[in-house]
């Protein structure tokens, strides 16, 4: 790496170290605890849950598995129906393996694109549909490492928390102002934000061009931060409306990091991430359907036990700490603890790599 | 309420929250942003960043690079050239991508001689990113008057590539030797290898157990032609050159319309951005902003 790439990352992480103290504060403050806001209680109201009672690891793990359900059917709808709905700028509905292969993988975080945005996804189906799950997801992630923390930290009791009110206010007091802002500044480094469709222009030299608009500012920080990584437009953040200068891009790398720095790793270990890339053309029946319940299996099975962990950890009472005890803060626990991590990231990559090898041989 | 069990509350308050979460950031998110997007200072970039031209004319975008070629593909030499683009037949938006081809793409699939004859495409050929990547080279070169030469490429601008057969499949005495890359009737690049004559390649003949051995060549380790002339950028629509590339083109567009090379070095120099905060990306040069300004001050006549 040159002396620029080194320092333009260092800048990147001193932004970053800056930024992660005040967030990681904030949401600590505002996740847990306190009063609701007003237009929060109007929320609950609608959905008809109360936000004062506490739920045990499966009801906690229930609600989850409702909501996600909910937001697959109604994705789901949404693209399938996409023809019948405004703002599709003329794309027909997606085929329902498709369909559902999207839609599971944008609620499951995923968010494998087995097409290309620009051909596929009109407005509707980007704002309200891919849109709503890039937060939803996102949002889920953060609930159940809520959850997760509070079972290391209770003592005696079954209960984890609120799963209604830690999605909702993950949505409305974490992601969403911070996508006003960066989507925000996004637009002002060039990011495109309007509600055009396609036009057909005639180029400097004579040629013809057809420039496509979106609303590409909104969605662009909160694929980011989610870690969501499905493109407005089929190159993502190698498109110049998504990604218009350096400036940017800096900005693209801070919002990424972001959110997993702010608040514990446990999030990102259930966030999954697989955006398309490479050659495989994905887009058949058999990998749609395959691939989509590969990406339910592998997200919801894990959320499963984190929940079940923390149910378990909430009722333990503390054991007495004897002479015996590896101290969690000690250099002995970190060394174990870094060295079980490493050799099972070893373990789940090295597999794989070895067989890329042969396959390269047979192929 | 209380009617209703348990489960179905659940998912009736789950479809409920779905709802309103598409109304509120599915919705009043996004429009808003587009509502404050038109607050002045943001209203251009948010429109796309469209650019005019002396007419008055939207001409496309200037974060979205143009071809500056004619109807037959070839260079319009008045212009600036863009990067090669892979995103359709070559800056179309509607289509982005890239090669998604590495370094080990070295070995061509070689078109049907009867289809080139008949003058037509074969779509199943598939130069290799190392032959795309010369031939670039060599037109660069010949366009702009400089040594197009590159490493591990042919005088004719196709990837040095050769496949070398054993005697006992990898090993032993080499038994046969064809440049993969260059198809028959052309000269091989090199004469002979460790003794053996080397032979161009046919057409539809299985060179797969041949062992691949690229041929570094004594072109020069910084090739006239920079690296951004001749790859392509990851979405296929970069508006942005090299200074190094820029400087290239400079001489030939001065000339063609008939400008003072200094003001051409101006020009460049205005379009050109430098790394933010001076280390943040690389300097570029916006060639559809480039080429606007110096239809605007110094147009050519048609015909």
């Amino acid at each position: 790496m040159t002396m620029f790439g080194w320092s333009q990352a260092l800048f990147v992480l001193l932004v970053l170290v800056a930024l992660h103290v005040p967030l990681g504060d904030y949401m600590a403050q505002t996740l847990d605890g306190g009063r609701h806001l007003k237009a929060e209680r109007w929320v609950y109201r609608i959905c008809g849950v109360d936000p004062d009672g506490e739920q045990d690891w499966r009801h906690y793990l229930a609600a989850l598995m409702a909501f996600s359900v909910a937001s697959i059917v109604v994705l789901f709808a949404l693209l399938t129906l996409q023809r019948h709905l405004p703002w599709s700028l003329g794309h027909g509905g997606m085929p329902w393996q498709l369909a559902l292969h999207t839609a599971v993988s944008f609620t499951t975080n995923t968010s494998w694109q087995n097409y290309a945005g620009e051909s596929t996804t009109g407005h509707l189906a980007v704002m309200a549909g891919l849109g709503v799950q890039a937060f939803a997801s996102a949002a889920v992630g953060l609930c159940v490492g809520l959850a997760l923390i509070r079972g290391l930290i209770r003592r005696g009791t079954d209960e984890l928390g609120n799963f209604w009110v830690d999605l909702t206010r993950s949505i409305l007091r974490v992601l969403l102002p911070l996508a006003v802002v960066f989507g925000l500044i996004l637009i002002g480094l060039g990011v495109e934000q309007n509600l055009t469709g396609a036009q057909t222009v005639s180029t400097v030299a004579g040629g013809h061009q057809t420039i496509i608009g979106g609303p590409v500012g909104s969605w662009e920080p909160i694929k980011l931060m989610t870690g969501d990584g499905g493109g407005f437009f089929n190159a993502s953040s190698g498109h110049p409306f998504e990604n218009p200068s350096a400036w940017s891009n800096s900005l693209s790398v801070l919002l990424m990091l972001l959110i997993p720095t702010a608040f514990v790793r446990y999030t990102s270990n259930v966030n999954s991430n697989g955006s398309a890339m490479a050659g495989l053309s994905g887009n058949t029946p058999f990998y749609n359907l395959t691939m989509t319940a590969a990406m339910f299996i592998g997200r919801y099975l894990p959320i499963a036990f984190v929940l079940a962990l923390a149910g378990r950890l909430a009722r333990q009472q503390p054991g007495a700490v004897t002479v015996g005890t590896l101290r969690t803060s000690g250099v002995n626990f970190v060394v174990l603890a870094t060295g079980a991590a490493l050799i099972l990231a070893l373990l789940n990559f090295l597999p794989a790599l070895s067989l890329g090898t042969l396959a390269d041989g047979l192929g | 309420m209380s009617r209703i069990p348990h489960w179905a509350a659940q998912h009736l308050a789950a479809f409920r929250m779905v709802l309103v979460l598409t109304v509120v950031v599915g919705l009043a998110y996004p429009l808003a942003m587009v509502a404050l997007a038109r607050l002045p200072g943001l209203h251009g970039r948010a429109q796309g960043s469209l650019v005019k031209n002396a007419a008055g004319r939207t001409v496309g975008s200037a974060l979205i690079g143009q071809s500056f070629t004619g109807t037959d593909g070839k260079p319009l030499q008045q212009y600036f050239q863009s990067r090669p683009s892979v995103a359709g037949d070559g800056y179309d938006p509607t289509a982005t991508g890239a090669g998604n081809l590495g370094p080990e793409s070295v070995v061509d699939v070689l078109p049907d001689p009867k289809l080139v004859g008949a003058g037509k495409e074969d779509e199943n050929a598939k130069p290799s990113l190392l032959t795309d990547v010369c031939a670039r080279s060599k037109a660069v070169g010949e366009l702009e008057g400089v040594d197009g030469s590159r490493p591990y490429c042919t005088p004719d601008g196709v990837g040095a590539v050769l496949g070398v057969f054993h005697a006992d499949g990898l090993t032993g005495r080499v038994t046969r030797v064809v440049s993969l890359d260059q198809a028959c009737p052309a000269r091989p690049f090199l004469a002979r290898y460790q003794g053996v004559a080397v032979e161009c390649a046919n057409y539809g003949e299985d060179y797969a157990k041949a062992l691949v051995v690229p041929v570094r060549g004594d072109a020069p380790a910084h090739p006239a032609v920079p690296a951004d002339a001749v790859t392509a950028s990851g979405s296929g629509l970069d508006p942005a050159i090299s200074p190094a590339y820029a400087r290239l083109q400079s001489a030939r567009v001065a000339r063609v319309r008939g400008v003072p090379a200094g003001d051409v070095a101006r020009l460049v120099k205005e379009n050109t951005t430098g790394r933010a905060l001076g280390i943040l990306g690389a300097p570029g040069v916006n060639v559809v902003k480039l080429n606007l300004a110096l239809d605007r001050a110094y147009p050519v006549r048609e015909g």
